[in-house]
């Protein structure tokens, strides 16, 4: 099973993030995703976190990921190095921040300039999607162009499935 | 059919959407609000023709949906928690009228302290309220359980209302992927509701008729052998509903790797999907283990637990309730049902997951070691110093 930790602030997009990685993924068939938010009150700005699960069969564990294959920071400010101990052996962090961190666990890419060139706005969600995909290889980029026709709404959908492009494109080079 | 990725509650307002009713009588609450938002949409893009009524309470809301079938129309609401209590009054109503509402339950624990996550003690409180009561364990059975409920409900050998439970947050609020069908294929399954038991201004009745003790223990009893009836009409629905579907569901309880299995856990709803998980891994270190979940606990199972746990040398029972001062209400019923049969072996009781606590693949595999030294007596999951009780 591939368990990914999805670090946010309410308001930008973890829980939509961490949806379309699971739906993306378990388009294909025998392919099954579990994906939820940390139950409880919402609010714009406050930290709080989403999972994905994703395995070849059912999955019946619908506990919280205490150990994740990746786990990813839309928001640099949530991270230290406390993220590290909730990775499993081989795991990586993905992060958005402008600085560098030279460490072989962590990749860091500047996805608040890609999402302020395709979206116009600081919204990093789907670019890290991108980077997912180029660093993971979990889903294709034509899995999450489709998961995104299929649950985004129109104005969203071509400038997102262009920002996810140009994220992987930026990694894969 | 269609693959979607969804929630617990998006899955049951698709079954629901499908099951055509014609009058939704909605008042919110968390964690169930997402069904009548849901239900609402579909309302207002279309896809459903049906009245969807705002009310002003729970208590309202199932009176509500009383008069609406009263009158013959298929009538669904939904609640949870503090919100399923305050309609406490209504349910012996709506069962006593043999009025086949279904209602949705999101299980939610109950207040002090205030608390608005998963557990199952608001609907186990209310088991001897008449209602039939099913317990879904994934998004798919969700709304598979939508469009049987109403099929079993408004059979006119049960005519009996339905409450299909989802436990909060672990399984409305989590999304996964479900085959959604078409509306033709629910259309073959589940034909229009035809009732006798109608009023109309051509047939005058009396919604809120009395019975004196010469005749009340004669409704009591119908209402009781409604119930029983139920068991036959739901392996009925489910047959009908596999050769339209294609997916097959087995009656009350579902039985996984009990054939042959020493130790027993019994439990309910979505926390199986982790006991099936730690069946197989203990399985594969040569423990004989199995789980039986139950599917329903109203008509109760006892037939298909006793002939579960007839081989077993240890039985437990994980459930998410505690009747305070006694055990778990599940424990209490399972316990009935093997005493009948003349089964007397170990059985314990974890009550694990109040107020939306986590129980972990540990935890579970600490009952099943518990179960190989025939353990017995009450527990607690989780609160600390190791698993304690009585």
């Amino acid at each position: 099973m591939t368990e990914i930790l999805w670090h946010g602030r309410g308001g930008q997009g973890a829980f939509t993030v961490a949806r379309l990685l699971g739906e993306a993924y378990s388009l294909k068939d025998g392919a099954y995703a579990l994906a939820f938010p940390s139950f409880g009150p919402e609010r714009r700005g406050a930290p709080m976190r989403a999972f994905t699960k994703l395995d070849r069969k059912p999955i019946g564990n619908r506990s919280e990921v205490k150990k994740a294959d990746f786990s990813i920071f839309l928001d640099d400010t949530l991270f230290s190095g406390q993220a590290l101990e909730e990775l499993k052996d081989g795991g990586k962090i993905l992060l958005n921040t402008k600085k560098k961190i030279h460490s072989p666990t962590v990749i860091t890419v500047d996805a608040d300039s890609i999402a302020e060139q395709y979206l116009g706005l600081p919204i990093t969600n789907t670019v890290l999607l991108g980077v997912l995909a180029a660093v993971s290889g979990v889903v294709s980029v034509n899995d999450i162009k489709e998961a995104i026709t299929l649950s985004m709404p129109q104005r969203l959908r071509e400038k997102n499935i262009a920002a996810v492009k140009a994220a992987y494109e930026e990694v894969k080079e | 059919m269609a693959k979607k990725f969804l929630s617990g509650n998006e899955a049951f307002a698709y079954g629901v959407r499908f099951a055509r009713p014609q009058v939704i009588s909605a008042y919110p609450i968390t964690p169930q609000t997402i069904v009548v938002e849901k239900l609402s949409e579909f309302v207002e893009n279309g896809s459903l023709k049906a009245e969807f009524i705002h009310v002003e309470s729970e208590h309202s809301a199932l009176s509500c949906a009383m008069g609406a079938s009263s009158v013959g129309a298929r009538a669904f609401t939904a609640t949870s928690s503090q919100g399923l209590l305050y309609m406490a009054e209504c349910l012996p109503y709506a069962a006593g009228g043999r009025f086949p509402i279904v209602m949705m339950n999101a299980n939610r624990s109950t207040a002090l302290p205030w608390n608005i996550y998963g557990d199952q003690r608001d609907s186990l409180s209310q088991l001897d309220s008449g209602w039939i009561q099913a317990y879904a364990e994934n998004a798919q059975e969700a709304l598979d359980l939508a469009l049987m409920s109403f099929y079993i409900a408004e059979h006119k050998n049960v005519s009996t209302p339905f409450m299909a439970n989802l436990d909060g947050f672990v399984l409305t609020h989590t999304y996964e992927v479900v085959d959604v069908p078409t509306q033709e294929q629910a259309d073959k399954f589940l034909p229009p509701f035809k009732t006798e038991n109608k009023m109309s201004f051509e047939e005058p009745k009396n919604l809120g008729f009395s019975a004196g003790p010469d005749n009340n223990i004669i409704f009591k009893y119908k209402e009781h052998l409604g119930l029983l009836k139920a068991k036959a009409v739901i392996k009925e629905a489910e047959t009908h509903f596999e050769s339209i579907f294609g997916r097959q569901y087995t009656g009350l309880t579902e039985s996984y790797r009990t054939e042959d299995a020493d130790y027993l856990l019994i439990t309910l709803g979505s926390i199986s999907g982790l006991v099936r998980e730690v069946v197989d891994r203990l399985r594969e270190e040569g423990r004989k283990v199995g789980l039986l979940r139950l599917r329903y606990l109203r008509p109760f199972p006892d037939e298909e637990i006793t002939a579960a746990v007839r081989k077993a040398k240890a039985v437990a029972v994980l459930e998410k309730d505690i009747s305070f001062g006694n055990e778990g209400t599940v424990y209490t019923n399972v316990n009935s049902a093997l005493h009948k049969a003349g089964i007397n072996i170990p059985s314990s009781d974890y009550i694990g997951g109040l107020g939306g606590k986590n129980i972990s693949d540990e935890e579970i595999e600490q009952i099943f070691t518990d179960l190989a030294q025939q353990r017995t007596g009450v527990h607690f999951i989780g609160i600390g110093g190791g698993q304690s009780g009585s």
